[in-house]
């Protein structure tokens, strides 16, 4: 901790010795910027590798005494199929209220080696990981544990340079397809790979041991293509994808058909079910929603931030939850929620920034085109 | 000849008689960030010292800008309506926000001189 009370990864030192302009975030000291500003930084990661501290993060084993028994303990908590995964498969999920709300998204990665059979490795966001996992472990049953990993960093490495970065590295990480993990060593240092990441570029996130994450950075940034790149820039990469962001594109009141997100509930779990707010979201999926989650563009140069009114005719239809000035987009870009039956691209609306009516419409989401590596 | 003041807001006046061209430090600038939007008041308003009359918005966030002193604004610097990045290049150059004509040039006692401002944003 420092003197503010904030907790420090073990990457904060380095993140500062690099320039990082440290800032509080979910009670930890992090980089907002490093000395290029979020604008080169973020063009940098669309054009070439950004090194990302994402070791805040929450990671964790749910552990089980086999694949079936563990994932199907997950499945009571959220709409994944993950008695599906295979070995090193990685998956994108909700946790959800009984209601059918969403508290978290989170990954979820069954492990490669069968010594670790009925193992699932679990990363959820920073903002409420203690609450989340206390709300995990209290719900596994008898003879599955919640196993938190608190010396652990994590690394994400994003852009469409990163392959060229990683293959004289790791080889075998570079040859992986988007959602593909592996257990692996990096110029000596052990670690866990996954390629993906949360900026619509082709990437990986790099799980290793506290002690050895300075190595693995400096290791990293060796290479001229990668620059450390702060959470400014994260953000803004993040919506220009169209991804969520946790709490704010969603949250406990919003269910997964009113945040778009009906892709993270495959067939069989819609049939199946016996997942937290089963019930109502499946009649959701048939029935529909008053609002949904849609891409919003100004048309102007004004950005709409969190909170925004959105009105048609002057009546109120909804509100931004994330906005900002897209750089890649070179424009102004937004999520948010509005009356389902306006959820068409293209739709027109308006935005009451300070007071006055700023012309948007409904977008295609994403905003910039994601480059994952599928083969 | 003119002479520069600054608030505690990090917003500058160059002062030269009673017409002020007011605009955000470098200090500020830098701290803010990559500017992507400026909006700029009305040319013809009138205002009152502390009144809300622009907002300068980098990446991240929205900042207010308010009226240093009372007056009237007499131009906007609409060149930045297209390129806001000129606030990062030039802040107290061609990054002016706008200009007005001082109704109290008594207000503009106890702002700061730029020796006061250094020490004022010395870390």
């Amino acid at each position: 901790m420092d003197n503010n009370g904030l907790k420090r990864t073990p990457l904060a030192a380095l993140m500062e010795e690099l320039g990082g302009k440290m800032v509080p975030f979910a009670g930890y000291a992090m980089p907002v910027q490093f000395p290029d500003g979020i604008l080169k930084e973020h063009k940098w990661t669309r054009e070439n590798c950004g090194l990302f501290d994402v070791s805040h993060m929450g990671q964790a084993f749910v552990i089980g005494p086999d694949h079936e028994t563990t994932a199907r303990a997950l499945e009571a908590l959220m709409p994944g199929d993950f008695v599906s995964l295979k070995p090193g498969q990685q998956c994108y999920s909700l946790l959800l209220t009984d209601e059918g709300g969403i508290m978290d998204d989170l990954m979820v990665t069954r492990a490669v080696d069968a010594r670790f059979e009925g193992w699932l490795m679990i990363v959820v966001n920073a903002a409420f990981k203690k609450e989340n996992f206390a709300q995990i472990a209290a719900r596994l049953p008898d003879g599955i544990r919640l196993d938190i990993m608190s010396r652990q960093a994590l690394i994400a490495v994003q852009g469409p340079k990163t392959v060229d970065v990683m293959t004289p590295l790791c080889p075998d990480a570079a040859a992986m397809v988007f959602m593909q993990t592996m257990h692996t060593s990096i110029g000596g240092i052990d670690c866990h790979v996954s390629r993906s990441g949360y900026t619509g570029e082709d990437g990986f996130e790099i799980s290793v041991k506290a002690e050895r994450a300075n190595d693995l950075a400096h290791l990293l940034l060796k290479n001229k293509l990668v620059r450390p790149i702060g959470l400014g820039a994260r953000d803004s990469l993040r919506l220009e994808a169209g991804l969520c962001l946790s709490g704010h594109d969603f949250n406990e009141n919003r269910t997964p058909v009113e945040a778009s997100l009906n892709w993270a509930i495959p067939k069989t779990r819609r049939q199946s079910g016996g997942f937290p707010g089963a019930e109502p979201i499946v009649r959701q999926l048939a029935e529909g929603t008053a609002q949904k989650r849609v891409g919003i563009k100004p048309l102007g140069r004004a950005p709409a931030r969190e909170g925004t009114h959105i009105h048609l005719s002057g009546e109120h239809v909804g509100e931004i939850t994330s906005g900002g000035f897209g750089p890649t987009f070179n424009g102004p870009v937004a999520m948010g929620y509005v009356r389902s039956d306006l959820a068409i691209p293209g739709t027109a609306l308006d935005l009451i920034v300070r007071g006055k009516v700023h012309p948007a419409e409904v977008a295609k989401l994403p905003f910039v085109q994601q480059n994952y590596y599928r083969g | 000849m003119s002479k520069i003041y600054f608030t505690e807001d990090h917003e500058y006046l160059i002062v030269d008689g009673d017409t002020a061209t007011i605009g955000i430090s470098t200090y500020a600038a830098g701290q803010l960030g990559d500017v992507v939007f400026v909006e700029l008041p009305d040319t013809g308003k009138t205002v009152k010292k502390g009144d809300d009359i622009a907002v300068v918005e980098s990446v991240k966030s929205a900042s207010e800008i308010y009226a240093p002193v009372s007056g009237k604004i007499t131009h906007a610097n609409e060149a930045l309506e297209d390129e806001p990045e000129t606030v990062n290049g030039e802040p107290q150059g061609a990054g002016w926000f706008f200009k007005m004509t001082i109704s109290d040039v008594s207000e503009l006692e106890g702002m700061m001189d730029e020796a006061a401002y250094a020490e004022f944003t010395r870390e």
